[in-house]
């Protein structure tokens, strides 16, 4: 068709976390108005027709909240543009010609289910370690009765925009999570309903976190830089004020 | 105490030992380029530096020590890090995006460790070695200077020292500002200035450590 563009495909193929995967390519005649997950639809059609296995990947709300889909486009997460998820990526934004690579979110906490789908139930085990507001039944609390500042209530928002969807994991050179954990103890550790258990809550993601098998922070800021919604590294500066305060503060040994 | 212990063998644990001990090593170098600026001044402004350390010599012994200290848990620390976080990623991108979102200056942090540390050992058997085990105290001023222009006469010493330092530029450029997140100190109205700071401290050791062996190099010591 007139219009499109042709691209090379370099996809991941792998079978499960204990084979060893590789590149298999596919040359697409694609409009620069088709999504990139539309592009990979439309291949996985083909594929079926011809009775071949689809390329295996996630996606589901595809308008950039869910946190689901994540590939890495030429080496980036979510692919080449700023504050945008992979569903949110079009074609318009490669070249005539091009070649693309396309790779599952590397990590040691997200081994490969298939081709390109990692599994990221360790985001869930360190949200269950504490990244939540213990709360009593009963009726509703009355909405205001706690009053908090715009600011304040604006910069919890800001952390709470992290759809966990891992990419600051996939683009830190040490494949560290300390971007989402950040996000997630600030969001609470800003807003007086988080006060009541930030110090246990901080100590124990972080320890869960550390023993999931992430890497360490070494302030490289590449997650702020590919986070698809542009959580701010000075969360991670929070973190690291709430994780000395509660260690030299709390009577709590079991941390 | 096992709670201190867990605590700074944390990831967040780790990276305050490296911000740390990494301050200590700012606040030296500062020191320790004041000092050598004194080369410029002839061998009676050196020699008048050297005879003031004299004086405190066993304060200088202790602070030897700490320092000594502080290098061994900041490299043990840098090398056990970069281990771990390898291990994080066991199997690599093919297409490496990391140029695109991030410094050079924060990706080489070991590379550029490694290289300041081989420079470390081979200036601590050249200068430090040469000043405490050799010749009667009462030359030794004389002598310490001469070292130095013997050894800034060396193509090969003196090449060395300069990419080091330069080097080590690099690497003060990423730690300095590095030490203020890991802090916790990453304020939207002070923190871009603080990143700048790091930048200029960085560029003034890296220009003044290297300065002095190029000029002796050139100059001969007269």
């Amino acid at each position: 068709m007139s219009g499109n563009i042709n691209v090379l495909l370099k996809i991941w193929h792998q079978k499960n976390a204990n084979t060893k995967g590789g590149f298999v390519d596919y040359k697409v005649n694609v409009s620069p108005d088709s999504s990139f997950l539309e592009m990979l639809d439309e291949i996985n059609n083909d594929l079926e027709r011809k009775g071949e296995d689809p390329i295996v990947f996630e996606s589901d709300c595809r308008e950039g909240i869910c946190g689901t889909c994540g590939l890495v486009i030429n080496g980036e997460p979510h692919g080449p543009l700023r504050k945008i998820a992979t569903c949110q990526l079009h074609m318009r934004n490669f070249k005539d010609g091009e070649t693309i690579w396309v790779e599952p979110f590397r990590a040691k906490a997200f081994p490969v289910i298939k081709d390109l789908m990692v599994d990221r139930t360790a985001l869930d085990k360190i949200l269950q370690a504490g990244g939540y507001v213990s709360v009593n039944t009963g009726g509703v609390p009355d909405a205001n009765a706690i009053p908090i500042s715009k600011d304040l209530s604006s910069e919890a928002f800001d952390a709470a925009a992290c759809i966990g969807c891992g990419a600051c994991v996939a683009s830190c050179k040490n494949a560290s999570a300390m971007l989402f954990v950040s996000a997630k103890v600030s969001q609470l550790a800003l807003l007086p309903q988080g006060h009541p258990e930030r110090s246990k809550r901080v100590q124990a993601m972080v320890m869960v976190m550390d023993e999931l098998g992430f890497g360490s922070c070494t302030n490289t800021y590449a997650c702020e830089a590919e986070c698809p919604k542009g959580i701010s590294i000075t969360n991670i500066a929070r973190l690291n004020r709430e994780f000395f305060n509660a260690k030299f503060k709390s009577s709590v040994l079991e941390y | 105490m096992s709670w201190l212990y867990n605590s700074l063998n944390s990831s967040i644990g780790k990276k305050i030992i490296m911000a740390v001990t990494g301050v200590c090593l700012v606040l030296f170098l500062i020191i320790h380029l004041i000092g050598n600026l004194t080369l410029y001044g002839g061998f009676n402004a050196f020699n008048g530096y050297v005879r003031t350390l004299e004086l405190v010599k066993p304060v200088i012994r202790v602070v030897e020590v700490v320092l000594g200290l502080i290098f061994i848990f900041h490299i043990f620390n840098g090398v056990r890090l970069w281990i771990e976080n390898k291990n994080a990623r066991p199997e690599n991108y093919t297409v490496k995006g990391i140029r695109k979102n991030t410094t050079l200056f924060s990706r080489t942090m070991i590379q550029t460790g490694s290289i300041v540390f081989i420079f470390l050992v081979l200036h601590l058997s050249t200068f430090w070695v040469a000043f405490n085990f050799s010749g009667e105290p009462e030359h030794k001023p004389y002598q310490y200077y001469s070292i130095i222009m013997d050894w800034f006469k060396n193509p090969f010493y003196a090449g060395f020292y300069v990419i080091a330092v330069i080097l080590l530029g690099f690497h003060l450029n990423h730690g300095f500002q590095s030490a203020f997140q890991t802090f916790g100190w990453n304020h939207k109205k002070y923190f871009p200035f603080i990143q700048k700071l790091g930048t200029v401290y960085a560029l003034i050791m890296a220009i003044g450590f290297a300065s002095i062996p190029i000029y002796f190099y050139f100059n001969g010591g007269n």
